[in-house]
């Protein structure tokens, strides 16, 4: 009975691989081993303007790339990489939300010291150390290798086939966010709190995803999300490891989504993590949680849907109703976003119960309308600032909105979008997940989500009002006028939304021909 | 027309595709659009010729709306509707929701109340706002509602019309807040926007039902298919479409949010929360005439909704001494009305909508009454500080007191051929509804009398300071044109415009027999009216009135605070959740008071003391992650049991 022995394979046999079609992967892998090498022999003063060139060069290369493959269906790779159409989509999604990450990552007008990032992320908070290289005006570069890493890990994340391929895809995604998270010029200890306690809960998730791949393995005799699949459907009735390898395989891809009751590192590493970061994770790490997510419940577990749409509803109802009652009381606008970004997860989570093609079509139209407004949303955050840095509790925003009407109309613009409110692309997304739910039964699941909508309408209210209902004070935060960068991303959020929202049928129809997952 | 399923005709009307002056539909909504947004967004250049500029792009659709209904009449009856389909707007698989307009009989009539109201609203507006530093986007704001009310009503489909509902919502709730320093007129607009968005919940789970029973959302498909849908989907879709109209139009349980959005601008609460925003409601029940035909019990709950309403709001404005929340208190009671002859079926949506326009006319015309008799009084709303004004403004007295009559349903001023017809149609449901109706007209008699005696007669009990005087003629025109429009509208509307035969095609029509006689019925509720009045008469133009509020009887104090409909919201809802908000977050994040406080004095000994308070946590987070884990793992194990 042992299935290793009876069908252990040739050591070694080569296996073709499709380099074309996993193209865009290798282009960021080796654009980030360059990126590394010029870390070590590019002179101090030049590394900046190459690594930019670098970055964004690789991310127009791989857009580009991801567009003349927009056609391709195929397996490759021994069958661990998927190159489908949900995979290409949310490629292309992560390469553009990344590319808008960099540029406030890039962005050196706002803070006064000149950089987002800390001086030397090794010296200590406080030190001599840490004083001297910021005398110096020295600037990190580091973080650019990091980011190209994390997003290769990003993009193959969602396409892995192959559980041990995808636990790869998930470590080389995670490491590089972790460090980056901990980065922070000011507010340096908030900084590497939220990234030491990010990075052990992020092992532990981890742990579980390995415990489970490997009952998984135990129970199919294989990593393969295909062969996986055939096991379930050859044998539903050993039932006992294989909801225990299920329990474990979600739990661990719901701690990536920021699902209740996985959720609470989000606001301690939003809130301490650099804005830039956050706004990363916030967005392209969602959307291939997500895309991982869906692509093992729906490819390899698919056949027993039935035993774990309950605990998904269980999940999605805690996510939903837990994410925005808390958001509620929050003082400080990133944990709030935080908050906001675990109550979305929990919508998101609704289309992904529907486990249907037009449940995926939603949620990968939800994951983008998001991801834009989402990245929009953390930009206009880095601009409003006091002399301590970012002012991100609420109360210094009091009355923003009549000091900045733009800064202002555009965040407002975001949380209506957040809010689901008609005209923006959350409304159209919110309409599709829910209806896509409708669909396939769930109806009161979607009755608790738009329940759990109005009260998150509440606190997205909350900001719109604070800011323009509320007379500005001597505490109140100023909006620093940023460089072109985040001026771009800002104009890329609201653009996006409103677009969107009045004439979504481009982005409806790129989600619904990318079909469905293959195996 | 046979059999009582077949009565709504809109199944029968077919939407021809609109030519000649009809493609100018969205120009109707893209000027007001325009001016808020020119208004909105051009910033203090605006300043000074902003608001002519919002009143010209409202009077500009105003016009457009009279050309179209006078070429919409030359058509013949069958093909009066209307459709423009702008592009689509969500298409997938085999869903599609055009961004689509729809001109037919019913629509037209309240383009026509909006545009034509709203342009005497926005130059009354010129009057009653010139000292305000922000009237600019005042005006921007009262366009961007004009526009958004628009889109309500000429939707296509239910979404569009969604997409109005939010809009207009969010008009309000910027009108509502206008004066946003004092802090009672910011919390009333927060009210009103949560409070609506339980009613909005009714109206998108509708919509996602329709969608998934009917797999469209058009309203000519919808309703042409709506026969072949189950029972309990059609009363499911009834029930949730009355949530939304109870959160639009301030309905039991809804309602305690329009008597604090009365802290808006005068001209605000004439144009949304009189006249036009709060009779969405009963647009949306009589537009969704088809559904609530074959769902007889969410019909009846309509029915029972609408009376328990007209009564609360009737009780209520009798006790209130604030003149706008009295005022207020009338605008439910009368939109109690208006529902409930919604929900009695083809004998009643073309009352519905009848009583609708006359309302929305002489509602508008006393609330900008209101307005001048607070512009004249330095803004003072307490009836008990008024009195005798009569000889000081003399247009308003009259055009108030024309419209007074008009409301309390005296021949033949509008109010009453247009609720004498609900009331003769509530007779013909059933006696007791019919007894309810004249009940409510006999309270109505009476606070309206209070009203007008304690504003008008009387002896002066004006603060000293007061120097109470006519208003400016900007404001006085439209109070007499709404003053005529109260004393004409109704006759007009039967004689002339024939609204029976007019609404017919949409609404669909029947008559039923009733026990009473209707002389009888119209001299009931008429004797009624009077006494009424006459009560209110003595006890507030005859005798002195006190210039602080007596305790008065229970009833009195229970109206006074709105029949604790607030404390039921606070009991019932507010509190509860704001308790499991505030649990939930203790539980999720013990050290947001450790972490902002420490946010402060961020430094070495601060940082050290959070640092080792955050490992901490990282520990128990976890923990509760293996709870998460359990309960994953028990979720799955227990299905398969």
């Amino acid at each position: 009975m042992n299935p290793i022995m009876a069908s252990a394979p040739a050591l070694f046999t080569i296996r073709s691989v499709d380099y074309r079609a996993i193209s865009p992967v290798l282009i960021i892998l080796a654009v980030a081993l360059v990126s590394v090498f010029v870390e070590a022999f590019v002179g101090r003063s030049a590394r900046r303007p190459v690594q930019l060139v670098l970055v964004f060069g690789a991310f127009l290369a791989t857009f580009i790339d991801l567009i003349t493959l927009h056609a391709t269906r195929l397996v490759t790779a021994a069958g661990s990489v998927a190159v489908d159409g949900p995979a290409l989509v949310m490629q292309g999604a992560i390469i553009l939300l990344a590319a808008l990450a960099a540029m406030l990552m890039a962005e050196r007008m706002v803070d006064p010291s000149g950089d987002p990032f800390a001086a030397r992320a090794s010296s200590l908070p406080g030190s001599v150390d840490e004083a001297e290289f910021s005398a110096r005006g020295y600037f990190q570069t580091e973080v650019w290798p990091l980011l190209l890493f994390s997003v290769a890990g990003m993009m193959l994340f969602v396409s892995a086939n192959d559980l041990l391929l995808m636990f790869v895809a998930l470590e080389v995604m995670s490491l590089p966010i972790y460090l980056m998270a901990g980065m922070a010029r000011r507010r340096r200890l908030l900084s590497q709190e939220a990234s030491l306690k990010y990075f052990l809960l992020g092992a532990f998730a981890s742990a579980f995803f390995l415990y489970g791949m490997a009952l998984t393995f135990g129970f199919a005799g294989s990593v393969n999300l295909g062969s996986i699949a055939d096991a379930v459907s050859a044998k539903p009735s050993q039932s006992g490891l294989l909801l225990l390898a299920v329990a474990m395989l979600s739990i661990g891809l719901l701690f990536k989504v920021a699902a209740v009751p996985f959720h609470q590192w989000t606001p301690d590493a939003y809130q301490g993590a650099p804005t830039a970061v956050t706004a990363l994770m916030a967005t392209t790490v969602k959307i291939a949680a997500f895309g991982a997510l869906m692509r093992v419940l729906y490819v390899a577990f698919g056949g027993i849907r039935w035993d774990w749409t309950p605990m998904l509803w269980i999940v999605a109802i805690l996510t939903m109703v837990v994410g925005s009652v808390i958001a509620v009381t929050q003082s400080d606008i990133k944990r709030m976003l935080a908050y906001s970004s675990v109550a979305q997860a929990g919508f998101i989570l609704v289309g992904v119960i529907a486990v249907s093609g037009k449940g995926l079509a939603s949620v990968l139209f939800y994951v983008i309308a998001y991801g834009f407004a989402t990245i929009g949303a953390f930009a206009v955050v880095s601009v409003v600032r006091d002399a301590s840095g970012e002012a991100t509790h609420l109360s210094k925003w009091a009355g923003l909105g009549k000091k900045s009407p733009v800064t202002g109309a555009v965040l407002s613009l975001l949380m209506l979008s957040f809010a689901g409110i008609p005209l923006t692309s959350g409304f159209i997304g919110k309409f599709a997940v829910f209806s896509a739910a409708i669909a396939n039964g769930a109806t009161w699941l979607v009755i608790v989500a738009v329940i759990a909508s109005v009260v998150s309408a509440f606190f997205y209210a909350r900001v719109i009002v604070l800011m323009f209902f509320s007379e500005p004070t001597e505490a109140t935060a100023s909006v620093v006028v940023p460089s072109a960068f985040t001026t771009i991303v800002i104009a890329a959020g609201a653009t996006v939304t409103v677009v969107v929202g009045i004439a979504p049928q481009p982005l409806l129809d790129l989600v619904n021909n990318a079909g469905l997952f293959l195996r | 027309m046979n059999g009582t399923v077949a009565l709504s005709a809109a199944d029968l009307q077919q939407v021809t595709p609109a030519t000649g002056i009809f493609t100018l539909i969205a120009l109707l909504i893209a000027l007001p659009l325009a001016g808020a947004a020119i208004l909105l967004l051009g910033g203090r250049r605006t300043n000074r010729w902003g608001p002519y500029l919002g009143v010209l792009t409202v009077t500009g659709s105003a016009v457009l709306a009279i050309v179209m209904l006078v070429k919409l009449m030359s058509l013949p009856t069958g093909s009066r509707s209307i459709g423009q389909n702008l592009y689509q707007w969500v298409f997938a698989g085999s869903f599609k929701v055009n961004f689509a307009f729809q001109l037919d009989q019913l629509s037209i009539v309240f383009v026509l109340l909006i545009t034509i109201v709203g342009t005497l609203i926005h130059i009354y507006s010129l009057g009653y706002m010139a000292h305000d530093v922000d009237r600019r986007k005042f005006f921007g704001y009262l366009n961007l509602f004009v526009a958004a009310m628009l889109i309500l009503v000429l939707a296509g489909n239910y979404l569009l019309l969604y997409v109005g509902w939010e809009g207009v919502g969010l008009a309000s709730y910027l009108l509502i807040g206008f004066w946003q320093y004092k802090p009672a007129a910011a919390a009333a607009a927060k009210k009103a926007f949560v409070i609506n968005r339980v009613g909005d919940v009714g109206l998108s789970l509708a919509i996602m039902v329709m969608f998934v029973t009917f797999g469209t959302v058009n309203y000519s498909d919808v309703f042409g298919s709506a026969s072949h849908a189950s029972q309990g989907t059609l009363t499911a879709i009834g029930l949730l479409l009355l949530l939304a109209a109870c959160g639009k139009s301030a309905q039991f349980p809804l309602q305690s949010w329009l008597l604090d959005a009365m802290e808006g601008p005068t001209p605000v609460s004439a144009l949304i929360h009189a006249a036009t925003m709060v009779t969405a409601g009963v647009y949306l029940i009589v537009r969704s005439n088809a559904i609530f035909d074959r769902a007889p019990w969410a019909a009846g709950m309509v029915i029972a909704i609408g009376i328990i309403t007209m009564f609360m709001g009737a009780i209520i404005g009798s006790a209130k001494d604030d003149i706008k929340k009295s005022l207020a208190g009338s605008t439910m009671s009368q939109i109690g009305y208006m529902i409930t002859a919604a929900g009695l079926g083809p004998i009643g949506y073309v009352f519905a909508i009848f009583h609708l326009l006359t309302h929305g006319v002489f509602k508008a015309g006393l609330f900008l009454g209101a307005g001048s008799v607070m512009h004249g009084m330095k803004d003072n709303v307490n009836m008990r500080m008024y009195g005798a004004l009569r000889k000081v403004m003399v247009v308003t007295f009259i055009t108030f007191g024309a419209c007074y009559l008009s409301i309390i349903g005296i021949p033949p001023f509008s109010g009453f051929w247009s609720k004498d017809d609900i009331i003769h149609a509530a007779f013909e449901r059933g006696t007791l509804i019919g007894v309810a109706g004249v009940l409510v007209a006999g309270i109505t008699g009476f606070y309206m009398t209070r009203m007008v005696a304690m504003t008008f007669f009387g002896k002066a009990r004006w603060e000293d300071d007061a120097h109470p005087h006519e208003s400016p003629k900007v404001m006085t025109i439209p109070l007499v044109i709404l003053g005529v429009g109260a004393v004409v509208l109704g006759m007009a509307l039967l004689f002339w415009g024939n609204i029976k035969t007019w609404l017919e095609p949409v609404t669909g029509l029947t008559e039923a027999p009733t026990v009473i006689p209707d002389w009888a019925i119209m001299t009931i509720s008429l004797a009624c009216v009077l006494v009424g009045a006459a009560i209110a008469f003595v006890m507030y133009a005859r005798r002195s009135v006190p210039t602080t509020a007596p305790r008065g009887s229970w009833l009195t104090r229970a109206a006074r605070e709105e029949l604790y409909g607030n404390e039921v919201n606070n009991t019932l809802v507010v509190r509860p959740s704001y308790y499991a908000s505030r649990v939930l977050n203790w539980f999720d994040a013990r050290a947001i008071d450790g972490f902002v406080n420490g946010l402060g004095g961020f430094t070495g000994a601060a940082g050290t003391r959070l640092r080792r308070m955050q490992t901490g946590f990282a520990r128990s987070y976890a923990l509760s992650m293996v709870g998460g884990a359990v309960l994953v793992i028990l979720a799955l194990v227990l299905v398969r049991l």
